[in-house]
Order: structure tokens, then C-alpha cells, then sequence
């Protein structure tokens, strides 16, 4: 056999799999990007207990390792009662534990404003979540996109794991396929390099546009 | 469900001992990492332009693509050729070509930012190759590059439960099985997060401790 005819053969199974890795991959990004944002600012808080709270839930997920995150989620919460079906439990663990990592970069970014773009915005008297949209936050985004780029390449590797949790991504799909045709080199080798050129040709790209993007309207350009 | 101490007893040991296991993964894991990565990132330096570029190319294919999937590549294609590797041999194989990957870009990133003076100075002095960088280069290279190492230390060993899916008798393996003889999955499960964590989080603080001491140590400070 051909790896033309096994491509021919099994290719949609692979494509099913990228998919459902896309979409992994979408939706933990949105959840990472959500809590990096909201515990990246909840640790620069002046008030100690949320402050705590946001370190320790930093410290937690970057402690422990994503794949016991994940079988905890999908083995234990339903002894509690609570049962999340598989490409839930997959991609809230992964966008919990990068949120994590995010929220570290968004602390890093605010604190690299300068000094005086807060003291401006004191200075015309914006309120204080006018002065975080409209002035910190673009800044800081501008600061830390290019963390991010490396950030979503991370994520888009650590959704691999959820194959293991039987959701039927891409790596799930390459290791049923090694199961039943026994062409280790062929299926693992395809699935990888699927997600090379997914990593390389198109979230590189992307983040580097968005970069671009941003500092252009920073007027950095 | 409660939790249950008696169980909890019962099944400690075993983890500790897993607990061995899985520190002498990340040991192995990370020697084979620290020695290949400095042959990536010299490999990078020499005057060979192909030689350059398959490295790069070779590293960012390790960068871009996930560790789980690596690991199956390595377990399940030595057959195929006729070499069969135990689970540990293809592990440490896969970790450690992984994290090097990781590692030239810390040791590039040490030795590039050596100041060209220091270059022109070992010519000036008649070095060799191999005792510019033994002597004078390595030694400036590696205190600025402690810190990263050691978060890929931590990261190697936060990445070891994923060693389990192709059998390596480790800490996340062994609670596998205990969960499944026992159909218990609370205890653990908690018990490998709560190893996780007080391992991880030592060991961030004393690679911090040893960055400073080996800073001061170098007069660097």
C-alpha cells in the first residue's frame, strides 16, 4: 500500500480530527483568554483576598501538570455529581490551565506600561475602567501579543491530551488509526505534521498579523 | 463521595515510590535534554549553512508539534523498522529530544547575548574553538540562562504523566491502576495533584535560590 492510497483511504479521518482539534482549540483559547485577563488584573488588585485567590488559582494550575488536571475534571467531579461530557471536561481543562499561564502574561504587560500613561489618565480624570479599556489595556495588549503567539502554539499542542479523555480530535484519530492498521509511521507522521504546519502556517502567521495590527493602531509602525 | 483516609493510607506508599519514578524520568529526561540542546543550539553556530538550517528546521518541528504524539511516535515506529524499544528507553528518547529542542533556544539565547568583545578577545588571545566557548563563552552564557533551564526542569517534570500512555511505571500510571483495581478514582488522582504541586512549587523556589547563588558565586551581581 501507498501512502497515497492510505491517505486516499483514511485522509477524512484525519480531517474529522483536525476539526474537532480547531475547535478545541477555538474554544480554549476564548476560555484562556478570558481568565488570563480577568485573574491578570485580579493579581494587581489592591485588595488582598481576591488578590490571594488569584495567585493561589495561578499557582494551582501552573503547579500542577495539565493531563492530571484533565483526568481530574473527567474521573472525579462526577463522583461529586457533577458530570461534564468529554469535549467540555477537554477544553475547560485546557483553557483553565493556559489561563493560568495567560494571566501571568497579562500582569507582566500591564505592570510594563509606563508610569506616565496612568498618570495621564489621572490627569483628565477618566474613571478607572475607562482608564483600563481605553488606555492600559490596548498598551498592554500591544505588549503581550507576541507572548501570546507562543502561548496558542502551547495550547494548540496541550489539546492534544484530550484524546486521551476519548474526545476524538486528532490525536485521538492518529492512535484508533495506529490501532487497526498497525502503520505507526504513516498515521503518527501524518497527524504531526498536520499539527506543524497548523502551529507554523497558520497560528504564526496570524499572530504576526495581529501584531501588526496592533501596532500599527499603537502607532509603533 | 467522602474521602477516605484508610484508602488514602493504604495506597500512599505505593504512590511514593511512583513518586521515585517519576523524579528519575524527569532527571534522565532532562541530562538527555541539557546534552543534546547544547549540541542544537552549537550545531546552530557553525559555519555549515544546511547544517544551520535542518537543525532549525528539526527544532521548530520538535517546538510546534505535541510531546503526547511524540512519544507515540517514538514507541510505536522503532518496531516497524525492527527495533523495539521498552516503554522507558522510547520515553526518555521522546522527552529528552523534546525539551532539547526547548533548551537550544535557552543556550542560543545565553550565547548570543555575549558581547562581541568577549569574541574578538579569545582570538585576540590565540584560543581554540573549544576553549573560547569552554573557558570564556560557556561559562557567561549559562548564569543568564539558569532561569530558563530551570523552568523547563519543572516543565519536563510537570510533562512526565504523559509517559504513562505508553506504560512507563510512573506516578500518573500508577494511579491508573490503583483507581481502576479499586474503582476509586477521588483519592489518587488528588494524591498525584497534591505531589505535583508541592514538588513543582519547591522546586521553583529552589531554582530561584540557585539562580542568585550562582550569580553571586560568578561575582555577577
Amino acid at each position: 500500500m501507498s501512502y497515497i492510497s492510505f491517505l486516499s483511504e483514511h485522509g477524512s479521518r484525519f480531517i474529522d480530527g483536525a476539526l474537532i482539534t480547531g475547535v478545541q482549540f477555538f474554544c480554549s483559547l476564548a476560555l484562556a483568554a478570558v481568565i488570563a485577563h480577568v485573574f491578570g488584573l485580579v493579581m494587581l488588585s489592591s485588595n488582598t483576598v481576591v488578590k490571594s485567590f488569584a495567585i493561589a488559582y495561578v499557582e494551582f494550575f501552573r503547579g500542577t501538570s495539565l493531563l492530571v488536571q484533565l483526568f481530574w475534571l473527567f474521573y472525579v467531579l462526577p463522583l461529586f455529581g457533577i458530570t461534564l461530557n468529554n469535549f467540555l471536561t477537554g477544553f475547560l481543562a485546557v483553557g483553565l490551565n493556559l489561563g493560568a499561564y495567560g494571566a501571568e502574561l497579562v500582569r507582566g504587560a500591564i505592570l510594563s506600561v509606563p508610569r506616565g500613561q496612568w498618570e495621564a489618565s489621572y490627569a483628565l480624570s477618566l474613571s478607572p475602567a475607562k482608564r483600563m479599556r481605553r488606555i492600559i489595556i490596548p498598551q498592554a495588549i500591544a505588549t503581550m501579543l507576541p507572548a501570546w503567539g507562543n502561548l496558542a502554539i502551547e495550547l494548540l499542542k496541550s489539546t492534544a491530551l484530550v484524546g486521551l479523555i476519548a474526545v476524538p480530535d486528532l490525536m485521538f484519530q492518529a492512535r484508533e488509526l495506529n490501532n487497526s492498521t498497525y502503520l505507526s509511521t504513516w498515521t503518527f507522521g501524518t497527524a504531526l505534521i498536520i499539527y506543524y504546519v497548523s502551529a507554523r502556517f497558520l497560528i504564526t502567521p496570524c499572530m504576526r498579523r495581529l501584531e501588526k495590527i496592533m501596532a500599527r493602531r499603537m502607532g509603533r509602525a | 463521595m467522602q474521602w477516605d483516609w484508610e484508602f488514602t493510607a493504604e495506597i500512599l506508599p505505593k504512590m511514593l515510590w511512583a513518586t521515585v519514578n517519576t523524579l528519575m524520568a524527569a532527571g534522565i529526561g532532562y541530562v538527555i535534554a541539557a546534552v543534546i540542546g547544547l549540541l542544537f543550539a552549537l550545531a546552530q553556530r557553525t559555519p555549515f549553512r544546511s547544517l544551520t538550517f535542518i537543525v532549525r528546521e528539526v527544532v521548530e518541528f520538535i517546538r510546534s508539534t505535541p510531546l503526547i504524539l511524540q512519544i507515540f511516535f517514538v514507541y510505536y515506529v522503532g518496531p516497524e523498522y525492527g527495533l523495539w524499544l521498552s516503554p522507558w528507553v522510547a520515553g526518555m528518547i521522546a522527552i529528552g529530544l523534546h525539551y532539547a529542542a526547548y533548551l537550544s533556544e535557552v543556550y542560543r539565547g545565553g550565547i548570543e547575548s555575549i558581547p562581541k568583545g568577549q569574541w574578538e578577545a579569545c582570538t585576540a588571545i590565540n584560543l581554540t574553538m573549544a576553549q573560547s566557548y569552554r573557558r570564556i563563552i560557556l561559562p557567561q552564557a549559562i548564569p543568564p540562562s539558569i532561569a530558563g533551564m530551570g523552568n523547563y526542569l519543572v516543565s519536563i517534570f510537570k510533562d512526565t504523566p504523559m509517559l504513562s500512555v505508553i506504560g512507563v511505571e510512573e506516578l500518573m500510571q500508577a494511579a491508573n491502576a490503583v483507581g481502576g483495581q479499586n474503582y476509586r478514582y477521588l483519592e489518587p488522582y488528588t494524591i498525584v495533584g497534591v505531589i505535583f504541586l508541592i514538588i513543582s512549587l519547591t522546586a521553583a523556589s529552589a531554582i530561584r535560590g540557585f539562580e542568585g547563588w550562582i550569580r553571586r558565586k560568578l561575582g555577577m551581581e
